[in-house]
């Protein structure tokens, strides 16, 4: 199928030569993306670049093919400020083509759903794909909201503030009494600017908007990063880092997947898992924090490895914290699946069909618990995964309940693997020096972050600097199937099924 | 049910004896930095010019550090040849006022309590409405870890409440996005007066690693008064409780020995 179109076949983490991407009209490029996502292949990115000293935006397109393990690039101009839209065919591109709209000004004609997604203006001045004019300041959260009409309709607008200690966002309910029938979620609040300032990197402040991407996912973010920069430089990571990276990853697991079966555990008022589970999340926390001093793991993932070597005494403790922790989740966790209460609110809420996480591209945990066999630590290997598998983690049910049991699976498994590799930690040093990355090259780095597949797409310009910085966090592929989950529950069901997808709002809004 | 009460023994008693009882923290636990100005060679920028906010700048005394801007990463600790700048264990650095913030050699002046009729009013009930305003969800979900049972904010009348109307005060994290702005506004301006507010990190303090983005108001203190100053990124939920104590005026800082 590869060599039917002429793709650039890629490796994660592994750079290539710019030229390489093969430079396809629109009709071609439209062809094959269709071709291949609906033969399996996932979009994992796509989105625009202005290139220097040109009028034309340009289109990249990334694709994973998770059964081949292999990744796919091509690139495509758009004339005349317009493109066929994808999505009607295509509806995994459908927030992709939005976002293209908004930055580059440009139309992907066709869209059944062209709104703004971050409220931000254009990067062209001039060019808008709503045109609009130049003075006119987009206002966040004003769009044409999708609206389901009748007499005993009703909307109910929730945000951005919410209740709780959480990030904004707006979301607005068609509702037909207690019943909804659509929930259509617009956000861009937490918008920051982080790819504009990318743009020319890396410099000193690079690493920190990486860890801040989405706070919750430092680690994931900053080794998709440390990867991609390797790679780009040449840089060979020593093996005692790589592991150090990969335990640091699953503590991010472990504390977020805690966290989020306690969270789950309140909203249908079983206080104990809740309560222990605050806490146990915290204890996680507190090990990322004796690696590195940050709870979040700020300051360990390094460009070139880890900033922080783990002593054997360092690593007995954590390794016997680790199993405290892990013996009252296990407690914890295991009353959920006993009591009939949990389990009448968990089963059949919040259901999603495979079918529709394959037509929205949905990713992470949300995605497996719908039987879906994909995760990058087994698909797309880099660093330590290469050499220590980690079973994929899946459910079937597509349910609030197998979002939370996918999790609890996953706890498990990334506990056996911070064992394994503290047990025997390989030796060596635990940081490398980073040549200057090299020119015009392309790289796509993905890591299995804990809410699902993080992907960075670098593009350096002649002098190595980054011409383009394309960051896509797990979030941006499942707000959808957060909104679809919704479909035909009932209102008061939303804490529950947002929880059960905990998805990152600064990730999307970047 | 017999399990749920099996693992309720198991589980146990999990609330930190703080502020009664020293509380224990990991050893690589970045707190207060001490900066020591007579290590420094003359004319060394190394510190400044690594910094990713230019939290430090220098003068004839040698650097200063604005904990506010400060990220609490280990750069200028690693460019510094002579080992003037490192971090502490002590977990307190809140502030009342923006200038407090900035640090030379000299000692900090923690956050003084609230005058006596606020202290009437918020010492032993104090309800606060959150607003993220572009928070990474680092210091949301260190404010969020008040609330379980190891920190346990309850047992001190403190609480986040879900309206700003049922509010004391408003807790805000997050550099004030452009796109936050008039909700935050609208947020504070619906707490019933008097009214408090409590910055929390380096992006709700000065923009944090956002800092002059023009997506951004670099910080709180853009939009509304702030009253309370709690640095970090994110700040470790013992120093944002710290904070919110002292300014309730409920910690005994003869104890502590820092006055």
């Amino acid at each position: 199928m590869t060599a039917e179109f002429g793709w650039l076949t890629l490796q994660n983490a592994v750079a290539a030569s710019r030229e390489a991407v093969p430079d396809w009209d629109a009709d071609l490029f439209r062809r094959a993306i269709l071709s291949q996502t609906s033969a399996g292949w996932q979009v994992v990115a796509l989105f625009g670049h202005l290139p220097e000293r040109e009028a034309a935006v340009e289109l990249y397109v990334i694709l994973a093919d998770h059964e081949g393990g292999h990744l796919h690039a091509a690139k495509t101009r758009v004339a005349d400020g317009a493109f066929p839209s994808l999505t009607p065919d295509c509806p995994q591109v459908h927030l992709f083509e939005r976002e293209i709209a908004e930055q580059f000004g440009v139309r992907p004609e066709g869209h059944p759903w062209l709104k703004p997604l971050r409220f931000v203006k254009s990067q062209r001045p001039g060019h808008d794909a709503w045109n609009r004019s130049e003075d006119e300041e987009p206002q966040v959260g004003v769009i044409e909201f999708y609206r389901v009409e009748g007499d005993e309709v009703h909307e109910v607008a929730v945000g951005p503030i919410h209740a709780g200690v959480i990030e904004p966002g707006h979301f607005r309910f068609q509702c037909h009494g207690e019943q909804v029938f659509h929930l259509e979620i617009s956000l861009g609040y937490q918008h920051r600017g982080v790819e504009r300032a990318l743009l020319g990197g890396p410099d000193k402040r690079t690493i920190h908007y990486m860890e801040t991407l989405a706070g919750d996912t430092t680690i994931g973010h900053a080794t998709a990063y440390c990867q991609a920069v390797e790679a780009l430089a040449g840089c060979r990571v020593p093996p005692r880092a790589q592991v150090l990276r990969g335990v640091a990853l699953e503590l991010e697991r472990l504390a977020n997947h805690t966290g989020d079966l306690g969270a789950l555990a309140g909203d249908v008022g079983f206080l104990p898992t809740a309560s222990y589970c605050g806490r146990l999340r915290g204890d996680f926390l507190n090990l990322s924090a004796s690696l590195c001093g940050s709870r979040f793991g700020r300051g360990l993932v390094r460009p070139g490895g880890v900033a922080f070597d783990v002593e054997v005494a360092r690593g007995t403790t954590l390794l016997t914290n680790l199993e405290n922790a892990m013996r009252d989740v296990t407690n914890a966790v295991n009353l959920l699946w006993d009591s009939p209460s949990v389990m009448g609110r968990f089963e059949d809420t919040g259901t999603l069909s495979l079918e529709i996480v394959e037509q929205l591209g949905l990713v992470g945990p949300a995605a497996r618990a719908c039987g879906a066999d994909r995760d990058i630590r087994h698909d797309f290997p880099a660093g330590i995964f290469r050499f220590s598998h980690i079973p994929v983690s899946k459910a079937g049910s597509g349910d609030v309940f197998a979002r939370a049991y996918v999790r609890w699976l996953e706890i498990q498994r990334s506990a056996e693997f911070v064992r394994e590799q503290l047990q025997m930690l390989v030796g060596g040093a635990a940081r490398t020096a980073v040549p200057d990355l090299a020119a015009d090259r392309l790289v796509v780095s993905l890591v299995e972050g804990w809410r699902g597949r993080i992907s960075h797409v670098a593009l350096t310009d002649g002098r190595g600097r980054f011409a383009r910085y394309k960051v896509v966090d797990p979030s941006f592929h499942n707000w959808m199937g957060l909104a679809m989950a919704l479909r035909n529950q009932q209102i008061s069901d939303f804490p529950l099924c947002n929880k059960s997808f905990n998805l990152s709002y600064c990730g999307h809004d970047l | 049910m017999l399990s749920i009460l099996a693992a309720r023994w198991r589980q146990g008693h999990r609330t930190l004896s703080f502020p009664k009882g020293a509380p224990t923290l990991p050893d690589r636990f970045r707190g207060l930095p001490v900066v020591d100005p007579s290590k420094c060679p003359t004319g060394c920028r190394q510190c400044a010019e690594v910094c990713p906010t230019n939290a430090i700048s220098l003068d004839d005394a040698g650097p200063r550090l604005d904990l506010g801007r400060c990220l609490f990463c280990t750069d200028c600790v690693e460019a510094c040849p002579e080992g003037a700048i490192r971090y502490s264990q002590d977990f307190r650095m809140a502030t009342r006022s923006r200038e407090d913030l900035v640090l030379g050699g000299e000692a900090i002046h923690l956050a003084a309590a609230l005058d006596s009729r606020l202290r009437r009013l918020f010492g032993r009930s104090l309800k606060l409405r959150q607003v993220s305003a572009g928070g990474c969800n680092g210091c949301e979900a260190d404010v969020n870890v008040l609330s379980t049972v190891v920190f346990d904010l309850g047992r001190f009348g403190i609480q986040v409440v879900a309206s700003p109307r049922h509010a004391d005060g408003l807790l805000i994290t997050g550099p004030v996005t452009e796109n936050m702005h008039l909700a935050l506004r609208k947020a504070y301006d619906a707490v019933p007066a008097p009214k408090i507010v409590i910055a929390v990190g380096a992006c709700a303090i000065s923009g944090g690693p956002y800092i002059d983005h023009p997506e951004q108001h670099n910080g709180a203190g853009s939009v509304v008064p702030v009253d309370l100053y709690i640095p970090g990124c994110p700040p470790h939920p013992l120093t944002i409780l710290d904070g919110l104590l002292r300014l309730l005026g409920r910690l005994d800082d003869r104890r502590s020995g820092t006055h």
